[in-house]
C-alpha cells in the first residue's frame, strides 16, 4: 500500500520531462547518483580532480583568478562575489587562518544544504581545500546544524576517508600544502546562521553577531583571517576549476552566474530540491519544474529568502532568477527557500508566523531589533485578533522601515522584510482585517464564525467539547452555538464528525 | 541511553572531556561537550553543568548562558517520546499548527512541557530539512510526515500501546 504510493509519486515526478528537461546541475551534480560514503565513487566521478590540478599547476593567484573570472556569488543569501572575498583574505598576512563552511541552514523551510552534504560530502572537502590552498590556510571547519545527523555522520565519514588518502592532511598528494579540517555543531539558533555570531559559536560563545568592521576576511575565526563561505558556493568550487571559468560564466544571465539550487516546497506538486540555470522566470520553476499547485487551486504568492524575504505576487511571476531582479521585484535570492503559497492562505497570517520566528530568534543584542519587532508582533497580533486600529498597517511600515535602517546585523535589517513585502502587494487583505474585522480566507482564528448547519445529527459531541457551553440543543435534534459565548477555540469544529459545523468570516459592522 | 546510572554519565562526560581538552583552545569545545552532556543524560541538569564547569575550568555562569542561548539544548528532563513538530515554513503552510493542536489536546500539555508519566515531551522544531513530506513530526529519531491531526493521534496511541506491552514481563 505505502510502496504503491511511492511508485505513484515517483512516476509523476519522473515522467514529467520539464522536471528535469529545465535543470541544470552543478552543486547537485552527484546528489543520488554517487554513493556518498564512498570515496572511490567520488574519485571514479572526477573527483579531486581539481585538487590535483590545483596542487600541481596552479598558483593561489592563478586558483582567484579563476574564482573571480567565473563570476560566482554567495549561495548563502548575500551574493557577496565569492572571488573578491578570497582575494581579500588571501592579501591578509598572519601566521594563521582559516576556512569556514556555513552548514547552519537556518532558513525554515529550506534544505538544499543539507541534501548537498548528505549526497556529496566530498565536494565540500574538496572545495574547502582548494580554497585554503588559495588563501594560505591549514586548517577549516564545517559548522553544521545538529538537526542533521546523517549529514554529520557522512561528512565525518568524508573527511576521515580524505584523509586516509591524503586529500587532507600534511603534504597533500605530495605537494607543500597541508590542511585539515573538523566538524563543530551548531544548536539550533537562527542567527548562528550570520557569520559573524556563528565564529563566535565556533569559539564556544553565545552565537550573538559582531560588528563589523572589522570582517572576517581580516579578522574573523579566533581573530584570524578566515574565509567564510555557505555550503552550496564551496560545492561550486572545483567543477569551476575542472571546466574552467569561462565554461561557469556562460551560464547564467547578467551578474548571476552559474545555476541556484532551490528547495520548492509549500502548495507545489513536485516539491523537491531543483537547481536552475540563473535567468530562469519563477513562473517557469513554478509550472515546468514544480508542476504548479496541486488539487486545483489558485497561485497567490511565492515567498523566497524565508524569513528575511518577500512574498511576490503572481504579477511578477516573469521576474527572472537573479539577484538583481529578484531584489528590484521586492524579495531576494537567500539562500534558496521558495514556499509556494495558494489561495487558501492568509498573508497577514503568512507575516505574522515570519515575525513570531525571527521575534524568537532575535539574539537580543540591540534594541531596534529585540524590542521593535515585539512591538510589530504585537500590532500584527492585534489585527489578526480582529483588534486592529486605524492606522496600525502604517505604524507597521514606519516601525519596519526604522527596524531594518538600525539594526546591527541581517537578522534584525531583514526582519521586517515579510510584513513589509505583504502590505505592499496584499495590503487589502491587512485593511480588510482591521476594518471589517474578516478573514477573507477564513484562518485568523479570532476572526472565524462558527455556525451549524442541517448535516447536524444531534449527536452532542461538539456540545460536549466546548469549554464555555456556547453550544445548546438536544440529542438527535440540531444544536446552535451561541456566538456571544463562544471563545473561537474550535474544539466544536475539530469534535464533529458529520461535517455539520461551518467555518466562516463575516465582515463586522464598523463600530 | 537511560539504561546507565548517573555515575556511569558522569564517568563517560569526564572521560570525553579529558580527550577533547587536549585539543587547541580547549573552551571553544564547550558546546561540543554540551551536545555529548546532553546525548548522555538527556538533558542538561545544574549537575551536569557543575560537572562540566569542574572538567572544562569554566564558570558556570558562562556555562549557563550558552546552554540557555541554544535551542537544541534542554534544560529539563524530557519524556521517553520527544514529540517535535516542525513549525518550519513549508509544514506551517501545509497546516503544522493544526497537527501541533491536536498533539497538545491528546497529551494536555503545553510546547516543552513532558506529561506527568514522563512518556512524552513535545517540542517545536524549525524545519527538520524533510519538507518534502510536510507536515511532519519527530519523535526521537524517526521522522512522520504527511501528517493530519488524526495520523499523529493514532501514532501517539500506538506508542502508548507499545510502550504498555513493553511493560508487562
Ligand atoms: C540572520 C542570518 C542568518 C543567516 N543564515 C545563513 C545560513 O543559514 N547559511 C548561510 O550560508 N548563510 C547565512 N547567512 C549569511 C551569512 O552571514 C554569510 O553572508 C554567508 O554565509 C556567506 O557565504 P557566501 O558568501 O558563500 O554566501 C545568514 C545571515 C543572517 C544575517
Ligand atoms: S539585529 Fe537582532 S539578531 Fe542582530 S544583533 Fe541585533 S538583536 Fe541580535
Ligand atoms: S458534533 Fe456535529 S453532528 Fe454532532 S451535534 Fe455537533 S454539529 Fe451536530
Ligand atoms: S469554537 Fe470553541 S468556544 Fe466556540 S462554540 Fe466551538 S467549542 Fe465552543
Ligand atoms: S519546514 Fe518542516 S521539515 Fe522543513
Amino acid at each position: 500500500m505505502e510502496k504503491q504510493k511511492f511508485t505513484d509519486r515517483f512516476s509523476t515526478v519522473f515522467a514529467d520531462q520539464n522536471f528535469f528537461k529545465k535543470q541544470k546541475r552543478i552543486a547537485l551534480k552527484n546528489c543520488g547518483l554517487i554513493d556518498p560514503e564512498n570515496i572511490d565513487d567520488y574519485i571514479f566521478a572526477n573527483g579531486y580532480t581539481a585538487l590535483a590540478t590545483v596542487l600541481s599547476e596552479m598558483t593561489p593567484e592563478d586558483v582567484i583568478k579563476s574564482v573571480k573570472d567565473s563570476g560566482l556569488r554567495g549561495r548563502g543569501g548575500a551574493g557577496f562575489p565569492t572571488g573578491i572575498k578570497w582575494e581579500s583574505t588571501a592579501k591578509q598576512v598572519n601566521d594563521e587562518k582559516f576556512v569556514v563552511c556555513n552548514a547552519d541552514e537556518g532558513d525554515p523551510g529550506a534544505f538544499m544544504d543539507r541534501s548537498v552534504i548528505e549526497g556529496d560530502p566530498h565536494a565540500i572537502v574538496e572545495g574547502m581545500a582548494i580554497g585554503a590552498y588559495a588563501i594560505g590556510a591549514k586548517k577549516g571547519v564545517v559548522y553544521l546544524r545538529a538537526e542533521y545527523p546523517l549529514a554529520i555522520k557522512r561528512l565525518q565519514k568524508a573527511i576521515e576517508d580524505a584523509r586516509k588518502a591524503n586529500f587532507l592532511g600534511k603534504n597533500i598528494l605530495g605537494s607543500s600544502f597541508s590542511f585539515d579540517m573538523e566538524i563543530r555543531l551548531g544548536a539550533g539558533a537562527f542567527v548562528c546562521g550570520e557569520e559573524t555570531a556563528l565564529m563566535n559559536s565556533i569559539e564556544g560563545k553565545r552565537g550573538m553577531p559582531r560588528t563589523r568592521p572589522p570582517f572576517p576576511s581580516v579578522s574573523g575565526l579566533f581573530d584570524k583571517p578566515t574565509l567564510l563561505n555557505n555550503v552550496e558556493t564551496w560545492a561550486n568550487i572545483s567543477s569551476i576549476i575542472v571546466n574552467g571559468a569561462e565554461w561557469f560564466s556562460s551560464i547564467g544571465v547578467g551578474k548571476s552566474k552559474g545555476t541556484k539550487v532551490f528547495a520548492l516546497a509549500g502548495k507545489i506538486t513536485n516539491t523537491g530540491l531543483a537547481e536552475i540555470p540563473m535567468g530562469m522566470t519563477l513562473r517557469e520553476i513554478i509550472y515546468d519544474v514544480g508542476g504548479g499547485i496541486p488539487n486545483g487551486k489558485k497561485f497567490k504568492a511565492v515567498q523566497t529568502g524565508g524569513p528575511s524575504g518577500g512574498c511576490l505576487t503572481e504579477s511578477m511571476l516573469d521576474t527572472t532568477i537573479d539577484y538583481e531582479s529578484l531584489t528590484k521585484a521586492g524579495s531576494i535570492m537567500g539562500s534558496g527557500g521558495m514556499i509556494v503559497i495558494d489561495e487558501d492562505a492568509c498573508m497577514v497570517n503568512i507575516a505574522k508566523f515570519f515575525l513570531e520566528f525571527t521575534q524568537s530568534e532575535s539574539c537580543g543584542k540591540c534594541v531596534p531589533c529585540r524590542e521593535g519587532i515585539k512591538r510589530m508582533l504585537e500590532i500584527l497580533t492585534r489585527i489578526t485578533d480582529g483588534e486592529g486600529q486605524t492606522g496600525d498597517i502604517e505604524k507597521l511600515e514606519e516601525l519596519g522601515n526604522m527596524i531594518k535602517k538600525a539594526s546591527l546585523c541581517g537578522l534584525g535589517q531583514s526582519a521586517p522584510n515579510p510584513v513589509l513585502s505583504t502590505i505592499k502587494n496584499f495590503r487589502e487583505e491587512y485593511e480588510d482585517h482591521v476594518n471589517n474585522k474578516r478573514c477573507k480566507c477564513v484562518v485568523c482564528e479570532k476572526l472565524i464564525t462558527y455556525t451549524i448547519n442541517d448535516k447536524c445529527i444531534g449527536c452532542s459531541a461538539c456540545r460536549r467539547s466546548c469549554p464555555v457551553g456556547a453550544i445548546a440543543g438536544l440529542p438527535k435534534e440540531k444544536h446552535t452555538i451561541h456566538e456571544d459565548l463562544c471563545i473561537k477555540c474550535g474544539k466544536c469544529f475539530r469534535s464533529c464528525k458529520f461535517h455539520a459545523i461551518d467555518k466562516t468570516s463575516i465582515a463586522k459592522e464598523q463600530k | 541511553m537511560t539504561s546507565h546510572n548517573q555515575e556511569e554519565i558522569n564517568t563517560n562526560l569526564k572521560i570525553f572531556i579529558a580527550e577533547i581538552i587536549k585539543q587547541d583552545r580547549p573552551d571553544s569545545h564547550l558546546i561540543t561537550v554540551l551536545h555529548k552532556a546532553q546525548e548522555l543524560n538527556g538533558y542538561l541538569s545544574r549537575e551536569i553543568m557543575d560537572l562540566v564547569s569542574q572538567e572544562m575550568n569554566i564558570p558556570t555562569s558562562t556555562i549557563w548562558g550558552v546552554a540557555t542561548f541554544y535551542h537544541y539544548f534542554k534544560l529539563n528532563p524530557v519524556g521517553k517520546y520527544n514529540i517535535s513538530v516542525c513549525m518550519g515554513t513549508a509544514c506551517y503552510v501545509k497546516g503544522g499548527s493544526e497537527v501541533l493542536t491536536a498533539v497538545k489536546e491528546e497529551l494536555g500539555i503545553e510546547i516543552g512541557q513532558t506529561t506527568e508519566d514522563l512518556l512524552f515531551s513535545l517540542h517545536e522544531a524549525r524545519c527538520i530539512g524533510a519538507c518534502g513530506l510536510a507536515p511532519v513530526a519527530m519523535i526521537n529519531d524517526k521522522i512522520y510526515g504527511e501528517l493530519t491531526p488524526k495520523k499523529i493521534i493514532d501514532i501517539i496511541n500506538n506508542l502508548k500501546k507499545e510502550d504498555e506491552s513493553k511493560q508487562i514481563p
